[in-house]
């Protein structure tokens, strides 16, 4: 059939198994907004309130799922917008496909209005990106862009169509999904290699990335630690691929990583690193990083070997099938001393948190804990950045992967309203938002389309009027030095907003009214607020200072709140 | 260790495709002693050849990284045992009494040739391996270098080995 070409992208999203996309009408994709009016049995069009929302919400969408987000936005300032969202998913290596219009051919170049060199902005993140300047290539392309987004390590494209093309005609022919490239397999030598270190091993500690939860290998890494009797530690973004109550199961580790989790890497002979990449927050300062342990590091992107951190052993490879044939390899194991030592340290864990948990006042464990007894095992826990982030990647109970979304690699304040409203679009499940009031104030119109989609979305705002991340540095390391990170004077009235938006918004002032009140708010229907005052002073521990290692380790401070 | 490497990279002829690997060169923070390009005996394909100074890890790294883009079709580090490694060098110098024969001589010693003779000036090309442009350049310098351009490293292996793989 002969189609034009903003129908042509539209078929091809819907051909390529796309339901929802997330978007910003503009001048220059007038056309292909018009293409999805006419779909719109077919492909569902979340309109958000900025495009940066729009590719967050995709992003979230994607890491909820699996499946490729899809963001559509403008020329120019629509396009500039989805910036900060393509270098997030870019950082977590998240598949998401960023459709943008452009000017026509004919004024590409003569900085017409609202004109852009967006492949040239988003050259350094993106896995690649096209500029169409012929219909004909259009279907194709766009699902050359869905092959790379999904292949290997996920990562996001972009693809600028300008309008001309839009308008153009020429025949569509509809083609099955595209399939992944499979990676290439592991080779016999390497993998018996790795059986032979893990048999000499007396004190292996097997650690997991993002790249474990992308390749779906919860079973794997679990079967492989029972069989070689090695504890599981993660990066944050390998967060939920293990359930925590795995007697095996140590958390995160690194920069606000649990005690027993990074003290036993650093204590480990041999770390078994799988789709991890050594992130300077994981990994502190590198050349005292796990100087006791060789490394094994079986990855799918050969370029993570030996890039931050130099391995023994290089593993590139599908990391299913690789662990697999690794776990038939190797044999079975005993380490009852080692393992007595990480039931030693988690004991030590255990004692340092009772110490500066109280449980007399309002802490934000006792805030994630109240939260967690409302959500299911596959509840998708969306998180901003900062130090709301980190008490729940340390406290929540995790249970089912992709169940954690949160911004690793960037680190992306004003991530989370967006990624929450694409991780319950994708699932259909009430979502959790954890958030403090510093990221939640810097994309809070996305409320907007919160009420208008009657997102199930509950949205917990850690009150702590202040920057309490960087206040955090300050403390430590800025002799107290408050720069530009108190909020006091803000007077913004979280309710009044929630008000405002069409949202039901409640408050916990402290502790006694905790209880009740997650009860009235996990018994409403639609979207809802909750926030929840928290003492300014409330630390993240433990902490690794930027560049130390474990000797350096904070486990407890009278800066803290006391 | 610290030490030269060329890398030849075949990529697609299209328009950005330079941008794309030069992007990823200065995103990683690589440097870049010196960069060629043009079409190869299939249009379809351009050659990259660059020049750089690193240990053997920032190579190892360089090449994974490069085989990562999406354009990049082949990379290799030309091995200097078996390969030909060439550059080209236009040299314009003073041309007076005092220096001209010295200038004369050198130019034969190194079998380069006279290109351009003016009663002030005189240009020489000169080619051979990055080497041998040094020495000349080294010695000439003395003599008054009014303006200089080099077109950087160019390599090919020895012998039936060859880059694109289509073509073995």
């Amino acid at each position: 059939m002969i189609l034009t070409g903003a129908d042509i992208v539209v078929e091809t999203l819907i051909e390529q198994g796309v339901k929802t996309v997330f978007g910003y009408p503009g001048g220059q994709v007038i056309n292909l907004y018009d293409a999805l009016y006419t779909r719109s049995d077919r492909i569902e069009h979340v309109l958000t309130a900025h495009e940066q929302g729009a590719s967050h919400a995709a992003d979230g969408y994607a890491r909820a799922t699996g499946e490729v987000g899809v963001v559509i936005a403008t020329s120019g300032p629509g396009a500039t917008n989805l910036v900060t969202g393509i270098a997030t998913a870019y950082l977590d290596s998240i598949p998401l496909v960023a459709i943008t219009g452009n000017v026509p051919n004919s004024l590409i170049g003569r900085d017409s209005f609202q004109e852009v060199d967006i492949t040239g902005v988003t050259l350094p993140i993106t896995k690649h990106n096209f500029l169409v300047k012929n219909v004909e290539n259009l279907a194709d392309t766009i699902r050359e862009a869905f092959v790379i987004a999904k292949s290997g390590r996920p990562g996001p494209v972009l693809v600028d169509i300008p309008k001309d093309v839009q308008i153009a005609k020429c025949p569509y022919q509809p083609c099955p999904v595209v399939e992944k490239k499979p990676l290439k397999l592991a080779k016999g030598d390497k993998l018996s290699r790795a059986a032979q270190m893990i048999a000499e091993a007396e004190k292996p500690y097997i650690y997991y990335g993002g790249g474990a939860v992308s390749a779906d290998i919860s079973h794997e890494i679990i079967r492989l630690a029972d069989k070689i009797d090695a504890p599981i530690g993660c990066t944050m973004m390998g967060l939920s691929c293990v359930p925590v109550n795995n007697p095996r199961y140590l958390g995160m580790e690194g920069m606000h990583g649990h005690y027993a989790s990074s003290v036993g890497q650093d204590e480990a002979d041999l770390i078994i690193t799988i789709g991890a990449r050594f992130s300077d927050r994981a990994t502190g300062n590198v050349s005292k990083y796990a100087r006791r342990a060789q490394i094994i590091h079986i990855d799918g992107d050969s370029a993570e070997i030996s890039k931050n951190v130099n391995t023994a052993l290089g593993i590139t490879c599908d990391m299913k099938d690789g662990l697999n044939r690794l776990i038939d390899l190797v044999s079975a194991k005993k380490h009852p001393a080692w393992m007595a030592r990480i039931a030693e340290l988690k004991k030590e864990e255990q004692e340092q948190f009772e110490r500066v948990t109280p449980k007399d006042r309002m802490t934000p464990y006792a805030l994630i804990m109240e939260t967690a007894k409302h959500t299911n095992p596959d509840t998708p826990i969306v998180t901003d950045v900062g130090q709301h982030q980190m008490w729940v990647a340390q406290y929540y109970p995790f249970q089912n992967a992709r169940t954690f979304i949160s911004s690793g690699g960037l680190g992306t304040m004003g991530f989370g309203l967006g990624a929450a409203i694409g991780a319950a679009k994708a699932t259909g499940k009430r979502t959790v938002l954890f958030t403090g009031d510093g990221s939640f104030g810097m994309n809070l119109n996305e409320l907007a389309t919160v009420s208008t989609e009657n997102v199930p979305v509950t949205i917990v705002i850690m009150n702590n009027h202040v920057l309490g991340m960087v206040r955090q540095w300050q403390t430590l390391f800025f002799h107290k030095h408050y720069s530009n990170t108190d909020l006091h004077n803000r007077k913004t009235d979280f309710l009044k907003l929630a008000d405002a938006f069409g949202i039901k918004g409640y408050r916990i002032n402290d502790l006694s009214e905790l209880s009740s009140t997650m009860e009235q708010a996990f018994a409403e229907q639609g979207p809802v607020l909750v926030e929840c005052m928290i003492d300014q002073d409330e630390f993240v521990l433990p902490m690794l200072p930027p560049g130390g290692c474990i000797e350096d380790i904070i486990t407890e401070t009278e800066g803290g709140a006391q | 260790m610290e030490q030269r490497y060329v890398i030849a990279i075949l990529v697609d002829n299209a328009p950005g495709i330079l941008t794309r690997v030069a992007s990823m060169f200065n995103r990683r923070g690589f440097n870049i002693d010196s960069l060629t390009v043009s079409e190869t005996e299939n249009p379809k394909y351009s050659r990259i050849t660059i020049s750089l100074t690193g240990d053997s890890g920032i190579a190892r790294q360089i090449i994974k990284q490069l085989n990562k883009l999406y354009n990049v079709k082949e990379v290799e580090i030309m091995d200097k045992e078996v390969s030909v490694y060439r550059e080209l060098a236009l040299i314009k110098l003073r041309n007076s009494p005092s220096t001209r024969q010295e200038i004369l001589s050198a130019v034969d010693i190194f079998r380069s040739k006279i290109v351009d003779f003016s009663p002030e000036t005189l240009c020489v090309e000169i080619t051979g391996e990055t080497s041998k442009i040094e020495a000349f350049i080294s010695l000439v310098e003395p003599l008054g270098i009014l303006e200089m351009c080099r077109t950087g490293v160019v390599a090919i292996e020895r012998g039936s080995n060859m880059l694109n793989s289509e073509n073995a």
